[in-house]
């Protein structure tokens, strides 16, 4: 018979990888698959300064880096591969990889969230030529030019304070008359004089030629449209959670969020989801890794009185 | 793969005749180092039908500028020193899709 885990964690990002070092620590042989980036956001996340004893020089990144080899260094397995579909049925449930499969007796879905798209024309055509959703990859190219930054919440505001270092000017358009972002964050950003915030305004379309010109931009209260010039324009518009493989299996929210109660259990036996892809109030690196903790002991629990007993 | 700059971009990419393939990165984007490996992998796998390069874009900025890339990961597919195709963004740039953009264009 293969091998089968006692946990297979599906999504490399902090709740994954907190996941698989609480299930090492406690000898429950595991597995942590991720399809793309370890750390998912996080990898993309320069500033990092709310996670607990994160202050000084800490980027995403490197916290990641040190996630990753310590879950590692307990025992965890991280492999790379994509996961296409779960099969839930019996004691053992199955992961079905792009290359392979793998056989486990519980299952931790950390498969995390993906930014939303604007939706508005143009966005497709200028990816990569203007258009981005990553400014630690992207902001580089906007040295000395102007930017745009679409949004109003923690993402947006952060980002755009990062994006001073490199622009010389960053406006934030978003279509609310305040931001929901954290208040340290607003301060912050209001005292930068590279930003400057324009409310109650949605970005219609995004136009240029070859690469981003500029964007048309109407303002929700008045109905009146404008013309703004802009170099880029970089989109943090909220998430959407990544478990499309997961539906009408385990129960989700209208949004395709996943349910769980506090012990980060699913509407299915041995199955639990931990991180940004859980319906839940706060998604946010410490929140994630919690779950995490909690989906890895839960889930030895689990076995212990399914398996054990 | 080829590592490109300004000093060699014309003779590799622009003058070259057949298929080129340039992965354009950056030392701050995570996505594009993550794929590195699969990308080096396709190298050895297809490197007999087409030229595989990667452009640092945080070193020829400007470059990358002039072949209107101003967003990581891009891949760019030549031929005969015209740009054919391309694909861009994280969540577009999977090993599946940067070997599908390859042997379409063999």
């Amino acid at each position: 018979m293969s091998k089968v885990y006692d946990v297979a964690i599906l999504g490399g990002g902090p709740a994954g990888l907190a996941a698989g070092l609480y299930a090492s620590r406690s000898r429950m042989v595991s597995v942590v698959i991720e399809k793309a980036k370890w750390g998912g956001q996080a990898a993309t996340t320069e500033e990092l300064e709310n996670y607990p004893g994160s202050i000084e020089h800490t980027t995403g990144p490197k916290l990641i880096d040190r996630m990753k080899s310590q879950a590692e260094a307990f025992g965890t397995e991280l492999i790379k591969d994509d996961v296409l579909a779960i099969d839930p049925t019996g004691d053992i449930k199955t992961v079905k990889l792009a290359n392979g499969e793998i056989k486990a007796r519980t299952l931790i879905i950390a498969t995390g969230a993906q930014p939303m798209l604007l939706g508005a024309p143009g966005e497709m055509d200028f990816r990569g030529k203007g258009v981005s959703y990553c400014a630690t990859c992207d902001a580089d190219f906007f040295t000395e030019l102007e930017v745009v930054v679409v949004g109003g919440g923690d993402s947006a505001v952060e980002e755009a304070i990062y994006l001073t270092r490199f622009a010389d000017k960053v406006t934030i358009v978003h279509r609310r008359d305040q931001f929901r972002a954290a208040k340290s964050i607003i301060e912050k950003a209001m005292k930068n004089e590279k930003i400057s915030v324009i409310w109650d305004t949605v970005v219609e379309e995004i136009y240029g030629d070859g690469i981003v010109e500029g964007v048309k931009l109407k303002n929700i209260k008045t109905n009146e449209t404008t013309d703004f010039r802009t170099d880029g324009v970089f989109v943090f518009v909220g998430y959407k959670p990544f478990a499309e493989f997961a539906k009408g299996i385990v129960e989700m929210d209208e949004k395709g969020y996943i349910i769980t109660d506090e012990n980060m259990r699913t509407s299915v036996e041995g199955i639990f989801a931990a991180g940004d892809v859980r319906k839940k109030l706060l998604r946010q690196v410490v929140t994630a890794t919690a779950d995490g903790a909690i989906a890895a002991t839960i889930a030895e629990k689990y076995i212990e009185d399914k398996f054990h007993s | 793969m080829i590592e490109l700059n300004k000093d060699n971009f014309d003779a590799e990419v622009v003058q070259a005749e057949g298929v080129v393939l340039v992965d354009f990165w950056g030392d701050k984007c995570e996505p594009c180092k993550a794929l590195m490996p699969s990308v080096e992998k396709l190298a050895e796998q297809y490197g007999n039908q087409i030229k595989m390069c990667k452009l640092n874009t945080g070193e020829n900025r400007r470059l990358a500028i002039s072949q209107k890339v101003l967003g990581l990961p891009t891949f760019i597919v030549y031929k005969n020193g015209e740009r054919v195709k391309e694909i861009s963004g994280a969540e577009n740039c999977t090993p599946e899709a940067i070997e599908n953009l390859i042997k379409e264009n063999l």
